[in-house]
């Protein structure tokens, strides 16, 4: 058998691998589409909360289950992103923001006035967590700082965001946050037509993101992320730096993050440092390692149905989520360390 | 092309190497030898960046390798292989030869689909006698495949010097002589190091030879030279020469 004959061969079963995988993308859409006529407002407006959260943890699966960079604080980049949003929303209402004259503040502080123009607050929202990303990057790749190193010190970062919102109480309105959002562009946010829309916005964001993620995942640059995950130090001698490629995964991944949360605030109508610590964070690593790290589908898969089962449980059981959440954990890193996907991939192929 | 000049390397006060000077000209293919801990790993090391020496020059091509990271001394044209044969088991055969091959594309380029395989692949994938493997992911090669794997790695990134550290090691007779075979070819157009233990090996493919021992260069010459020195074969155990140089480490 020569060569051209295996590249055939290849070629054709990869057509019928495509009609056989084109079933779910077409199953998934059509959910998707179908679900404003399936629930009422409250469960389309949580639905499109997960899809947020499916967004940050797009990004997990490319920086941790490709790159292998485990990050404990995609909540940073992901609050930059909420509190770029929220200010914009808050200065939108005109005069002073509520929480600003609670706390005495009387004049508009100079760091805000930027975020009064919609595209100035959301090219901050995603070009900010972008740019932290690659200056920390840069920091610590290049000083060949990895594995539980990497994560304790992403994992600080959240933390240490969290203690510098809550001290700027006049600045960022301090442990509650912001909230009360009234418009977005002209549209009533308490309007269920504006929520539906803003549901199809997430949705329509979060496909693209995914089609783009799959895209570099199959390039080279993603067969290239693999080998650094693999053989960070295999791979310099094959005259790459995985500084400079690992650097750019994980500012992706912060972008994303970040535009997750500007999406995150109308929809949800609050930013507040408790969504955005190392707890939040920890639960979506803990929701992408569920749905199956490895692949894309997996760790978007794993934030909607870690979402689904904690409103689901803490409906019932108000404390008991967090068990669940440690129990499952720990089952499926033990029984099925490639979470919900690779169970489905071994059920395919058995 | 190569030279090393006085290096020395001290681990923690343990003398690694103690002053190697060597010279590889253009177009040579040059055997390194030497007992267990002569230094002759610790010398490729060195020369790719992955050790960096206590004193001494690395002169190549007009630059000095002392102090670069890896990756840009491969960017000079210096490649090497590992003992160990690392290759990226989660991708395919093709894939490891591609990304070996792409390393000068920038990294924009690299986020474009592959289409295709590129001349330098499929040179080093027939060279290297792996095209029915291609599609294969490389986890499931044998030991001697995944050499062969990585010395065309090595190929497909057209390096001007290839350093080899043991491409023989835990090989069968058969591979090594298909290895003996890739060997000759490749030497035939590039400057070749090769790192070898093995004396059957040797005496087969070499024909110049530097001779480590306890991190100095004991000895120089061809073949027949080197196995003929009365030092060499005190090293080698103190054994007879036909023992020590003839029959294998």
């Amino acid at each position: 058998m020569n060569k051209t004959d295996v590249m055939n061969k290849a070629d054709v079963m990869k057509k019928a691998d495509v009609m056989k995988k084109a079933i779910y993308p077409i199953l998934v859409g059509l959910l998707v589409v179908a679900a404003p006529f399936l629930m009422d407002a409250f469960r389309l407006n949580l639905l499109a909360k997960y899809l947020c959260f499916a967004i940050v943890a797009l990004g997990i699966g490319l920086a941790w289950g490709q790159g292998g960079m485990l990050t404990l604080g995609q909540g940073v980049f992901f609050g930059l992103g909420g509190y770029s949003m929220a200010m914009y929303l808050k200065l939108q209402e005109g005069g002073l923001p509520d929480f600003m004259v609670w706390s005495g503040v009387e004049k508009l502080p100079a760091l805000w006035t930027p975020f009064a123009n919609p595209v100035f607050a959301l090219a901050t929202a995603i070009l900010g967590p972008m740019l932290l990303a690659t200056l920390l990057g840069l920091l610590v790749f290049r000083q060949r700082v990895r594995g539980a190193y990497f994560a304790i010190l992403t994992q600080a970062l959240a933390a240490a965001l969290v203690i510098l919102l809550v001290g700027q109480q006049g600045l960022t309105g301090g442990t509650n946050g912001m909230t009360n959002f009234y418009d977005l562009f002209a549209w009533d946010l308490a309007e269920d037509s504006t929520q539906r829309g803003l549901y199809f916005v997430v949705a329509v964001v979060l496909a693209l993101l995914y089609l783009g993620a799959r895209q570099l995942v199959r390039s080279r640059y993603g067969r290239l992320l693999v080998a650094v995950r693999d053989g960070e130090d295999r791979v310099r001698f094959l005259g790459y730096d995985p500084a400079t490629v690992k650097t750019v995964t994980f500012a992706i991944s912060a972008g994303m993050a970040g535009l997750a949360g500007a999406l995150f605030v109308p929809v949800v109508g609050i930013i507040s440092p408790a969504l955005l610590g190392v707890v939040p964070s920890l639960e979506l690593v803990v929701a992408v390692a569920v749905g199956g790290r490895y692949a894309l589908a997996g760790a978007v898969l794993g934030a909607v149905v870690m979402g689904y089962a904690k409103t689901a449980f803490s409906e019932q059981f108000a404390d008991g989520w967090l068990y669940l959440q440690g129990a499952l954990f720990i089952l499926v890193m033990t029984l099925a360390p490639k979470g919900i996907m690779g169970v489905i991939k071994r059920a395919r192929t058995a | 092309m190569l030279e090393l000049r006085d290096i020395q390397v001290d681990f923690d006060g343990f003398k690694a190497l103690g002053g190697v000077d060597l010279t590889v000209a253009e177009g040579e293919l040059r055997f390194l030898i030497g007992p267990n801990g002569a230094g002759k790993t610790t010398l490729i090391d060195v020369i790719t960046g992955l050790t960096r020496p206590t004193s001494g020059t690395v002169g190549f091509d007009g630059h000095d390798l002392v102090g670069r990271k890896e990756h840009h001394i491969v960017r000079l044209g210096v490649g090497r292989t590992f003992q160990t044969a690392v290759v990226f088991e989660e991708l395919t055969v093709l894939e490891n030869l591609d990304l070996a091959a792409s390393f000068r594309k920038p990294l924009w380029s690299l986020m474009r689909q592959r289409k295709g395989v590129t001349e330098a692949v499929e040179e080093a994938l027939s060279r290297t006698g792996l095209e029915e493997l291609a599609e294969r992911s490389a986890g499931v090669l044998s030991h001697g495949q995944r050499q062969w794997l990585e010395i065309g790695m090595l190929l497909a990134q057209r390096p001007r010097l290839l350093l080899l550290d043991e491409p023989v090691a835990g090989m069968s007779r058969e591979e090594r002589e298909r290895t003996g075979e890739l060997l000759t070819g490749i030497a035939r157009d590039h400057t070749v190091i090769v790192v070898e233990h093995d004396m059957e090996f040797l005496r087969r493919y070499a024909s110049q030879v530097t001779v480590l021992h306890e991190g100095k260069v004991l000895t120089e010459g061809s073949v027949d030279q080197v196995r003929a020195d009365p030092r060499v074969q005190e090293v080698y155990l103190g054994r007879r020469a036909s023992d020590a140089v003839g029959t294998g480490s």
